[in-house]
């Protein structure tokens, strides 16, 4: 396998960094876009990349936060994307469009992308599927995909779901049912609505997780939840990205 | 909760940060969301930052709610024991 740190074209053609993982051999094969969590393009983002090319696909995890702290520790990054507002819908669509078309112009490539997001990226995963040609969907607990803030709630992103028509891949959704944000609730109403629509999704929900349960360095983490969520990734992937 | 919603203030003051040095604070952030480090799902978080300076230009705290509620109390308590003609 083979790890680095290159450069490709995001939203609007900007050059953005991005961390490329490739397993050795020929291919054809498949290609996984990685969104990162919001506290950053880290270690633990970087683990993940790294296991989709161990799994045998071609991963690459775009640094969203790459224009406003280029170079940045992960952490100084995510905290100035913070506070400068945090990264607009229009450009993660551009930015994982751009990580899709430098997966896809791999030699290796079978002309298949998918994508998976963590926590916020949960959200721009399906945010992506809705806008992009991919061919897979991957949700980790995404917050506000469905569901109406509380008034008064300091909402910063809107939910998804005047988009969800749009969806243009299948949808593979892992939820924490001690999660609050999405609540149970709010992952019933994204069952509902794609069911009501056609669109094909499959979702697994497990009791005695909350949120970031596939996080495996935060109080978070739930080994059995985890364990069972990655067999789940891997068995959607092989079906919707395999040659 | 994965909101982005942050709470921004200007700031006056000093901080002391990475490779032990002192620099000026111009901005505060306030949020209630995942930590990078405390063991806790939420924390509250604050930025004490120079952006000027670069992301790096950084102080980070993340506190429970309940102790960023008694930070707050002796924030106020230590302000309230300060004469005014002093609090300029």
């Amino acid at each position: 396998m083979n790890a680095e740190t290159i450069r490709i074209a995001g939203h609007d053609g900007e050059e953005i960094e991005a961390y490329l993982v490739r397993p050795a051999g020929d291919g054809p094969r498949g290609g996984v876009v990685v969104i990162h969590h919001m506290p950053g393009y880290d270690r633990g983002t970087k683990e993940i990349v790294r296991r989709f090319a161990e799994m045998g696909y071609d991963a690459i995890c775009p640094n969203l936060y790459w224009r406003e702290a280029p170079g940045a520790a992960p952490d100084d990054a995510a905290a100035t994307a913070r506070a400068n507002g945090g990264v607009p819908d229009p450009r993660l669509v551009g930015d994982v469009g751009g990580s899709a078309e430098a997966l896809r112009a791999l030699p290796t490539s079978n002309g298949k992308v998918g994508v998976i997001g963590y926590c916020s990226g949960g959200r721009q995963s399906v945010l992506a599927a809705c806008n992009l040609p991919l061919d897979a969907a991957v949700d980790c607990y995404g917050a506000f995909v469905t569901g109406t803030p509380e008034e008064g709630f300091p909402l910063k992103v809107t939910n998804l779901v005047d988009q969800l028509p749009n969806l243009r891949c299948a949808l593979l959704g892992l939820f924490g049912n001690d999660d609050k944000y999405p609540s149970p609730e709010q992952v019933d109403e994204l069952d509902e609505i794609l069911t009501r629509e056609g669109k094909p999704h499959e979702f697994h929900r497990y009791d005695g997780a909350g949120h970031a349960f596939f996080s495996v360095d935060r109080p978070a983490y739930r080994v059995e939840a985890a364990n069972d969520g990655w067999e789940r990734i891997e068995t959607f992937y092989n079906t919707h990205l395999g040659g | 909760m994965c909101t982005y919603a942050t709470v921004k203030t200007e700031l006056v003051g000093s901080a002391k940060g990475p490779d032990s040095k002192w620099f000026r604070v111009t901005d505060g952030t306030v949020y209630f969301d995942h930590p990078v480090h405390a063991m806790a799902e939420h924390t509250l978080n604050i930025d004490f930052a120079d952006p000027s300076k670069g992301p790096g230009a950084r102080v980070a705290v993340e506190l429970t709610a309940a102790s960023a509620q008694e930070l707050v109390a002796a924030i106020e308590a230590a302000l309230a024991s300060a004469p005014e003609a002093l609090k300029v």
